[in-house]
């Protein structure tokens, strides 16, 4: 899950539906389609857009290692917000802005890129099947070969910005995971929801191109898929949402709504390395800022403890650079990170509203 | 030159009872297309203070370059030219300048007052100018000379004596030491001068400063303390009883 | 210091009595300086438009990507690029017209928009949605919403009937632009899908894609600079027009200031005596001269300035419709009051006022005290300087004609120019006198002989106002003229250069064929006429390189200078080609001449085949085939065509094709609505014309009235002796007011030859110099009369007042008059 989104919609769209939203007069949805239990996901139509939908995000995280072992993390994130519901108008009359974040670290190093694109024209957009997700140069797609049919499962990566490059590509070796209760993902004890899905199996290689310099990676990625429509409450400041590869093939996804009333919500879900999931309670996850570290002129966690009770988890993270700041127009904090406790493996940490 | 050294130099020749103007040996010509016609050939003059004196002669005799070479209008080209003490022969222009708006006033036959001015404007005029306008003076002059009635006229609507008479208001406006007439009377009628004569004297006296008039007029020269008469150029006869030197 | 003072104000008291006087010099300089700093302000606001051009789109080190040739490129190759990693932004740039004001609108996607520049201010922290989610906004600086005397949330309507946005005042928006979504302006300015230029951050990196493989040619990068020296290039001569035009009315105001200034000297020579006699020195009185022409002119040239704005206000928009309609250059906004053009505007009239004052101040100066007072020495002085005015006329006319025989610029034009003029206003007295005095000697009866004798006495006095008269006749019958002639000559060269009956442009090529195939199914269709265009540089001038079809209408219709009996049909075999008189002229080619022509494969050589007027174009012109210019440049897009229909079919085929193709036909207009537009933009350059020349006559005539009027006293003392002798006041009114009739209509008679010779040194010297093409030269004798007639109501207004004074003076005041000043 990500939502920098929300900074994005609250800035670059205050338009009278939203705000009203934000002030909790009620569940306007502004004329968009709303997020409802029991909805069940449809592939491969979930993997397009959903213009009906204010929001939603393809969001791409990898861990991996070059030739020597060293570690890098790398982020690739497609935005899209319509600025007013009803059916899509034609050029630049669309109501869809698209966003795209790109981002690359090392233990020394954090890069980032950020474009933006207005629907419409052909400069950024999602097409189903094959699947193709792109803004400017950057694409998330199909590879050229794959089967018409083959979805998700084969795709390729790539994206670039100062001084850095990348193009790699992805082959998931375990199913899609819904997130939440069958796709339904709730966010705050008044029924803020999205649709939410993640592709956590992808095996992927490619070569980053850094400072002029080739290099060969591969390692894991996790691919998450969100839309809605009402996501925050006005309460809700922010948040902190981790997704970790156990070294034994499970996988976690947790999260922590921060609200301002001091009752968070936390919810996650359980990966088994087949794909099976098992959904984590409020109560079941306890999430702890070990370390604050000074990063663009605020005070961010960096390291955490993080526990679940039902499954014994009981693990401290540690960032691959703690510098791992995205100084984009709606700034927030994603890196790689690495844990160890009762597990250990890597996985990628986003914490925004600090 | 300011006031406080011009008056400074009046005083100290007072004291050894100088005349207020001396010429000696004046001589003028100017050129012509046949070479330069001498007009004045080494001529005399002295007045004393407060003396009034008419100069006559036929025409061309050089009365009035005579008359134009003492009021600065004019240079000369040898002799000497004393006012008060002060040789005014070969000042420069803005020296004669000085001299003309300080120290004496003249009054012109064609009256010569500034046509866009009104007859106040044109009486204060000069000492103005000179920096010793005296309101109650002026107020003085303007009530001497029959003139009170007359004071927001422009030059075009007065007759030729009313604008004589507003001339020789703006000359005494400045207290000159010497007032210079150059046939005053020249464009007026008889009954005209004789009026404007008897109110000239009149307030000439009230000044107290002396008095040098071309005239052609017999009878109105007769009327001041002496008489010099000039022919081609040098002074022939010079006639008259009161405070002759 | 007092007595600089005292004779300041009794200077100054002279005007007070004469209003007549004052009124003519106050009016002469405010009217000179008016025109002078008008068309200096028209001028700045220009060349700062250019400069704001160039820099909104440059600002923080961005570059652009304009299209190679036409005006605008389709938006896919926006997207191409920006999927190839070109960090490239789109743009669509016009003017758009404001209750008749211009102001420059341009059409930004803030999303790509690079910061930094001054466009960047919009995206920083700027609310997105409210800018292009309909309706849009426009964004403005506040400077803008006060020339549109509008307020923030207001729509403007444009004069085309469509709406702007609502505007939102800003000052982060670019200096004097309107600012609007892409979008937003696609449909203002009905271009859907087309932008006019890319805005590039910066150089794409090593391994993107190169610009030619993405787009082939259709898009160049511009290089720094060279956006601005194109346009002021290509605007020099439109300006230089502008300011010998400024240049003529200012002097002709001169005149009538010098005029003024010499007879208040003149009137104030007994004045000045008296003021020296009662002791006013030299240098004070110089002191207080200065002075006194300082104050007037500050006061006249403060009512100037702000006449000479409101002026420049009022010309701005045709100025800104010719300059956009010729040379695509962009004027734009409200006049802003620059301290700097403020400044120079009264330093100007300063200057001028000193230089007409000149010869009186020195006079007044060197006057001896003791001279007599004759008014009229100084004018009967001036009459011994006829003879030496024949030779400086002669002189004058011999360095026009030195100009014109071994000149090869616009200045030499202009120079020419000058000095036939110069040499006319010389030589005007000499000739109206010689004239007066060959009446005389014909006359014999007493009252008209003393009629003759008399106006010839009057004429130094009234010289420099009929001199005015005639340069402003002159120049009347030499601008009429050439305007005249050209709008014939142009309307002609129209009927045969638009051949076709329908033009239209296609979006793309495929949608070019498509509707190609299309018309060849349509009966009414007799012929499809494609055109292509690509631009190269000649001698580093722009030209354009014009594909058409050697079809049979053109052999029929173009309109041609000069042709080889072959020039067709080497133009159909893709080695010859037509030139336009620009290019001919610049490059000096002629018939047979080689043409190295630079395509993308190399230099490829034509032959001249035919010269053909192109009327109006500031860049060059090469005509070739179409096939040809599509094998040497494969990208030119094929997208312009002219079509032959049957007339009665035109209105119904355009509509059938709006109804089939909808926006994939880009524009679409009919023979007579491209004419129209055609004649409007030569319309808007010649009204800055007209009205200058108008008010140049203007000037002139209030010389005129103000000679007369300042003659008006003296007029009096002339005139009684006659009077006395027994002439009626009735008959000497008479007699005056066909004196100033009789000597304005010898002034406008000799006005014409001097306006011809004018007229061909327009058409036939600056003409060429400035734009490049030549015009007939042509005599219109109806507009001589008009002028004829003109001149003689000009004087009848002007003489009225003097002579009803006059009528009205009573016997007693001419009798003392008599009786005085004899």
């Amino acid at each position: 899950m990500s939502a920098k989104w929300i900074f994005f919609a609250a800035l670059a769209f205050t338009s009278p539906a939203l705000a009203q939203g934000y002030a909790g007069l009620g569940d306007d949805a502004g004329g968009f389609e709303r997020v409802v239990p029991g909805k069940p996901l449809v592939f491969p139509q979930d993997f397009g857009a959903h213009p009906k939908f204010r929001t939603e995000w393809w969001y791409v995280t990898a861990n991996l290692t070059d030739e020597t072992g060293a570690s890098y993390g790398v982020q690739w994130t497609l935005f899209r917000q319509a600025s007013a519901p009803g059916e899509e108008r034609q050029g630049w009359a669309n109501q869809n802005v698209w966003m795209g974040h790109a981002a690359v670290t090392s233990a020394s190093e954090h890069l980032f890129a950020e474009t933006f694109a207005r629907g419409g024209v052909g400069q950024a957009g999602v097409t189903a099947q094959p699947f193709r997700a792109w803004i400017d140069d950057w694409n998330f797609s199909a590879q050229d070969n794959a089967p018409p049919d083959s979805g998700l499962s084969r795709v390729k990566l790539s994206a670039s910005g100062e001084n850095f490059r990348y193009a790699f590509d992805l082959v998931a070796d375990g199913p899609l995971v819904r997130q939440g209760d069958n796709g339904f993902s709730l966010k705050s004890d008044d029924g803020r929801a999205s649709y939410y899905f993640s592709q956590p199996f992808y095996k992927i290689a490619g070569v980053l191109t850094l400072r002029g310099k080739e290099i060969k990676l591969s390692g894991r990625a996790w691919m998450d898929r969100e839309w809605s429509t009402q996501y925050l409450a006005a309460s809700q400041k922010g948040w902190d949402w981790f997704s970790l590869h156990f070294s034994g093939g499970e996988k976690l996804m947790l999260f922590r709504m921060r609200d301002t009333s001091g009752r968070d919500f936390r919810s996650g879900t359980w990966i088994s390395a087949d794909g099976a999931t098992q959904k984590l309670d409020r109560d079941d996850i306890a999430l702890t800022p070990l370390e604050q570290t000074p990063v663009a002129g605020r005070s961010v966690p960096t390291r955490w403890r993080l526990q679940v009770k039902s499954r014994g988890l009981d693990v401290e993270t540690a960032p691959l650079n703690a510098a791992s700041f995205m100084a984009t127009s709606f700034p927030y904090w994603e890196g790689p990170i690495a844990f160890h406790g009762s597990q250990q493996g890597k996985g990628y940490l986003e914490m925004t509203g600090y | 030159m300011t006031d406080a050294a011009t008056r400074d130099d009046a005083r100290k020749p007072a004291q050894v009872e100088a005349p207020l103007l001396r010429v000696s040996r004046l001589n003028k010509s100017y050129p012509t297309p046949q070479g330069p016609v001498a007009v004045l050939k080494g001529v005399d003059l002295t007045l004393a203070r407060g003396e009034s004196v008419a100069l006559m002669g036929e025409s061309g005799s050089g009365k009035s370059t005579l008359l134009h070479l003492v009021g600065g209008l004019d240079q000369a080209d040898d002799g000497e030219i004393v006012i008060d003490g002060v040789d005014v022969t070969w000042l420069s222009d803005t020296g004669r300048a000085a001299l003309r708006r300080e120290t004496l006033a003249v009054v012109f036959q064609q009256f010569n007052l500034i046509p866009s001015l009104n007859l106040q404007a044109n009486v204060a005029f000069q000492a103005r100018l000179a920096g010793r306008f005296d309101p109650a003076w002026t107020d003085e002059l303007i009530h001497r000379l029959k003139l009170q009635d007359l004071l927001e006229r422009y030059p075009e609507q007065l007759s030729g004596g009313q604008q004589q008479r507003a001339a020789i208001g703006r000359a005494l406006a400045v207290r000159p030491r010497l007032l210079l007439a150059d046939e005053p009377t020249g464009n007026l009628d008889e009954a005209t001068a004789d009026d404007f004569m008897a109110l000239a004297l009149d307030v000439v006296a009230a000044t107290g400063c002396a008095f040098l008039m071309v005239t052609h007029s017999e009878r109105l020269a007769a009327r001041l303390q002496r008489q010099v008469r000039l022919s081609a150029g040098q002074v022939r006869l010079s006639a008259g009883v009161i405070n002759q030197p | 210091m007092k007595q600089i003072f005292w004779t300041f104000v009794t200077l100054l008291s002279h005007w007070r009595r004469r209003p007549g006087n004052f009124f003519a010099l106050f009016v002469g300089l405010a009217i000179a300086t008016a025109l002078w700093s008008g068309v200096q302000a028209l001028n700045a606001q220009a060349r700062k438009s250019y400069d704001r051009a160039a820099s909104v789109f440059s600002g923080g080190g961005a570059q652009s990507l304009v299209p190679t040739s036409g005006a605008t490129i389709p938006q896919e190759l926006f997207v191409k690029l920006r999927l190839a990693g070109w960090k490239v932004s789109p743009a669509l740039e016009a003017t758009v017209l404001v209750r008749g004001t211009p102001f420059q609108l341009i059409g930004v996607e803030p999303l790509t928009l690079p910061r930094g520049g001054q466009l960047g201010g919009l995206v920083d922290g700027g609310d997105f949605s409210a800018f292009f989610a309909p309706p849009g906004q426009v964004i403005a600086p506040p400077e803008v919403l006060r020339d549109l005397g509008a307020k923030d949330g207001d729509r403007i309507a444009l004069d085309t009937g469509k709406s702007l946005p609502p505007l939102r005042s800003s000052a982060q928006a670019p200096p004097g632009l309107l600012t609007v979504d892409i979008g937003v302006a696609q449909t203002l300015l009905g271009r859907p899908g087309q932008m006019s230029r890319l805005i590039l951050r910066q150089p794409p990196d090593n391994d993107a894609p190169s610009l030619a493989s993405v787009v082939g040619n259709a898009l160049r990068l511009l290089p720094a600079g060279e956006e601005e020296a194109d346009l002021k290039r290509l605007t020099e001569s439109f300006h230089l027009n502008l300011t010998a035009f400024g240049l003529l009315a200012f002097l002709v105001g001169l005149f009538i200031v010098h005029a003024a200034f010499g007879l208040a000297f003149e009137q104030r020579l007994g004045m000045v005596r008296t003021l020296r006699a009662v002791g006013v020195s030299t240098r004070a009185l110089a002191a207080a001269l200065f002075g006194e022409v300082a104050l007037l002119a500050l006061v006249a040239g403060g009512f100037g300035v702000a006449a000479g704005f409101w002026l420049a206000s009022a010309l701005l928009p045709n100025v800104a419709a010719s300059l956009d309609a010729l040379y695509g250059a962009r004027v734009a906004g409200g006049l802003t009051l620059d301290p700097t053009w403020l400044l120079s505007g009264l330093g100007i009239a300063l200057v001028g006022a000193l230089v007409a004052a000149a010869g009186g101040l020195a006079k007044a100066l060197r006057l001896p005290i003791l001279a007599a007072a004759q008014p009229f020495a100084w004018r009967q002085a001036q009459q011994v300087f006829m003879r030496r005015r024949a030779w400086l006329a002669l002189l004058a006319f011999g360095a026009a004609f030195a100009a014109y025989l071994w000149g090869d610029s616009l200045y030499t034009g202009f120079a020419a120019l000058a000095g036939l003029l110069f040499g006319a206003a010389l030589l005007l007295p000499v000739l109206l006198s010689a004239a007066l005095r060959l009446g005389e000697s014909f006359s014999s009866a007493p009252l008209v002989n003393w009629f003759w004798a008399d106006s010839r006495q009057q004429l130094p006095g009234l010289a420099l106002a009929l001199t005015a008269l005639l340069l402003a006749f002159a120049t009347n019958v030499g601008v009429g003229g050439m305007v005249e002639g050209f709008r014939q000559t142009f309307a002609h060269w129209l009927d045969e250069r638009l051949a076709a009956e329908v033009y239209y442009e296609a979006a793309g090529a495929p949608e070019a064929r498509r509707i190609e195939a299309w018309l060849a199914t349509r009966p009414e269709v007799l012929a499809v006429l494609p055109s292509a265009r690509t631009s190269v540089r000649l001698s580093g001038w722009p030209t354009e390189i014009f594909g058409m079809t050697p079809h049979e209408t053109f052999r029929a219709h173009f309109p041609m200078i000069d042709q080889a009996p072959d020039a067709w049909e080497a133009l159909q075999r893709g080695d010859g080609a037509l030139i336009s008189e620009q290019l001919a002229r610049r490059l000096k080619l002629g018939l047979g001449s080689s043409l190295d022509l630079p395509t993308a494969s190399g230099i490829w050589r034509v032959k001249v085949g035919g010269v053909f007027p192109d009327y109006g174009n500031p860049r060059g012109q090469a005509r070739i085939d179409i096939d040809a210019l599509t094998r040497h440049w494969p990208d030119a897009p094929r997208v312009s065509y002219g079509l032959r229909v049957a007339p009665q079919e035109t209105p119904r085929l355009i509509a059938a094709m709006q109804a089939e193709f909808g926006e994939k036909i880009v524009r679409i207009a009919d023979q007579a609505a491209i004419k129209k537009i055609s004649t409007r933009i030569f319309e808007h350059t010649f009204a800055v014309t007209t009205a200058l020349n108008t008010l140049t006559l203007v000037v002139s005539a209030i010389a005129l009235l103000a000679s007369l009027t300042t003659l008006g006293d003296t007029r009096l003392a002339q005139v009684a002796p006659v009077w006395a002798s027994g002439v009626s006041r009735r008959r000497l009114a008479q007699l005056e007011f066909l004196r100033v009739l009789a000597l304005t209509a010898a002034t406008a008679v000799l006005a014409v030859p001097l306006g011809l010779g004018l007229s061909w040194c327009l058409v036939a010297v600056v003409n060429v110099q400035a734009f490049g093409w030549r015009l007939p030269f042509e005599i219109f004798p109806w507009q001589w009369a008009e002028i004829l007639a003109l001149a003689l109501l000009t004087a009848a207004i002007a003489s009225i007042a003097p002579i009803l004074r006059f009528v009205r003076t009573t016997p007693a005041q001419l009798a003392r008059i008599f009786a005085n000043e004899r």
